[in-house]
């Protein structure tokens, strides 16, 4: 099977600071769905950065979708963003705009009708339980509400590659098993998943195979194994 | 019905054409632009209204100079005078047959004969020079035809009717009074490459003013930029409502701008008049012309995309995509 991220021995540091990774090869094949796991600060969400183009690499070559990400250039950044959905643990809405307006943001920019939107925007809050939602404003959700905004819009356009960074970082762990279980739909209908979190003991009880980060360097794991720290691939 | 309703939801998932895309993109960033204005009406109109005034004052000098010039060749005309000095072996009688002639002709308001003799009175009566006079041994005074053309005559004919005129037999020398008129127009030329100076001036602030307001607007959105470049928004679409936002400042200052002149034209109107009627002139004040009105407008619009240019494409690359 194809892949869909390929990391080759891919290092970085912002500026002169310290390298935050190093060293790092690692695969997403399509239709894949994964779990990055590791303390804070180890690298995870450099290592979506990275993958969205929203930092580059100081060492190292990444291909997403078939495209090695140096050879696209600054203004062609924006189509390349658009195959990607995106959230993050502050999922970042626009506070004076509706639910509704917050998830239509990625289809207006790609020009979609009306109509078009007004369907898929209620297909995707459908989709995370916030339909009866989508007049309300941001500020009047709980955070759990606000997240599941944020993966609506990240999914409304149907990407095919979702990046997830801590999606569940400040969830009960009820409602943050619902969050997962919502990616775990999309990852069922095609969409290459791949969710930065350290929420071991949730994911642990999922199937999906483990990519582990610690020190800027990677070791993957089974779910079985994620305890013990024993074997290592 | 139910096929009719699947082959509509085909042609809504398919995204418009391209060209009905743009305009689509083009609506939308034109409704949110005026949709975020409207939204702080105080601050818009404060803009807008500085704008309104850097753009009236050229206007308002452009309309001064014009209705100068207007006055310069109508109101002023009515004292204008052309005098034909004729040789001094014309007799009386052929001068007196020869100002009748002149009276007759287009263009020609009056014409009064003044002799030799009469010259000599009024030179004597009025100069004060009187006795020198005396020590000559002849009257050195021509006689003279005082032609008044029909007032309001256009300057150039004005000038053929002098050119035809002095090449009359009967004339030495034909002149026209009309120095301090060429006077005024010669300030009226200073005067409009002054206001064009002023105009370029005023352009360079209005261009200022709304790039720093625009400035400002995509400090505010920053979040919302972050957002749109973070999902993959071309920097065209991130710009467009900066751009139609300058474009309504401008609109909305040429409009103010506008209305400013033909308030000040309308409070000037009744003191003109007054001052017209004095030069025996019924001319009453020009408004804003209505090309001129088209550019002031043109210039506000355009100076308003142009200064959201500068500004956008200053600051949004500095923005970052969120988080």
């Amino acid at each position: 099977m194809a892949d869909i991220i390929h990391f080759h021995r891919v290092s970085h540091r912002y500026g002169d600071g310290p390298q935050i990774i190093s060293d790092v090869s690692f695969t997403l094949r399509k239709g894949e769905m994964a779990f990055l796991t590791g303390p804070s600060g180890a690298g995870k969400s450099t290592l979506l950065r990275l993958t969205a183009l929203l930092a580059r690499p100081t060492r190292g070559q990444i291909v997403v979708e078939g495209r090695n990400l140096a050879d696209i250039k600054p203004r062609e950044i924006p189509a390349f963003r658009r195959q990607i959905g995106l959230t993050f643990q502050n999922p970042s809405l626009l506070n004076d705009r509706s639910v509704f307006d917050n998830v239509a943001l990625p289809l207006l920019i790609r020009g979609h009708s009306g109509e078009d939107i007004g369907r898929r925007v209620r297909a995707a809050l459908d989709a995370v339980g916030l339909l009866p939602k989508e007049k309300a404003f941001p500020l009047t959700l709980s955070g759990g509400e606000q997240q599941r905004v944020g993966i609506a819009r990240a999914v409304v356009a149907k990407p095919p590659l979702l990046l997830a960074d801590e999606p569940t970082g400040n969830l009960d762990p009820h409602m943050a098993l619902e969050v997962m279980q919502l990616f775990m739909r999309f990852n069922e209908v095609g969409v290459s998943v791949l969710v930065a979190t350290h929420a071991v003991s949730l994911i642990s009880r999922l199937p999906h195979r483990v990519i582990h980060i610690e020190h800027g360097s990677l070791e993957q794991r089974r779910k079985a194994e994620l305890m013990e720290k024993t074997i290592e691939f | 019905m139910s096929s009719r309703a699947s082959s509509r939801a085909r042609r809504v998932a398919q995204r418009p054409s391209w060209p009905e895309r743009l305009l689509q993109d083009h609506v939308r960033a034109l409704r949110n632009s005026l949709g975020a204005l409207a939204r702080k009406p105080v601050g818009t109109l404060l803009t807008a209204f500085v704008i309104g005034i850097t753009l009236a004052l050229p206007a308002g000098l452009h309309t001064l100079v014009a209705n100068l010039h207007q006055a310069g060749s109508s109101a002023l005309q009515g004292t204008l005078r052309l005098s034909l000095f004729l040789d001094d072996d014309v007799n009386q009688a052929r001068g007196e047959a020869l100002t009748r002639e002149i009276a007759r002709r287009p263009g020609v308001s009056s014409a009064q004969y003044i002799s030799r003799a009469q010259a000599l009175e009024e030179f004597r009566a009025f100069s004060g020079f009187g006795e020198a006079l005396d020590l000559l041994k002849e009257n050195p005074l021509p006689a003279t035809v005082v032609v008044t053309p029909r007032s309001g005559l256009p300057r150039v004919e004005t000038e053929a009717l002098l050119r035809d005129l002095s090449a009359l037999p009967e004339v030495a020398q034909a002149k026209l009074d009309q120095k301090w008129l060429e006077r005024l127009y010669a300030i009226l030329e200073l005067v409009q490459r002054a206001v064009l100076m002023i105009a370029a001036a005023l352009a360079l602030a209005v261009l200022v003013v709304i790039g720093n307001t625009v400035r400002l607007d995509i400090e505010n959105r920053r979040e919302e930029i972050g957002i749109l470049k973070l999902i993959g928004a071309t920097p065209g679409y991130i710009r467009r409502p900066f751009l139609y936002t300058g474009l309504w400042y401008g609109l909305a200052g040429g409009a103010l701008a506008c209305l400013l002149v033909e308030a000040g034209v309308l409070a000037l109107a009744e003191p003109a008049r007054q001052l017209a009627g004095l030069y025996d002139s019924q001319a009453g004040l020009l408004g804003l012309r209505f090309d001129a009105a088209v550019a002031v407008f043109g210039a506000g619009m355009g100076l308003g995309w142009l200064g959201a240019f500068w500004a956008v494409s200053r600051h949004l690359r500095q923005v970052e995509p969120a988080p």
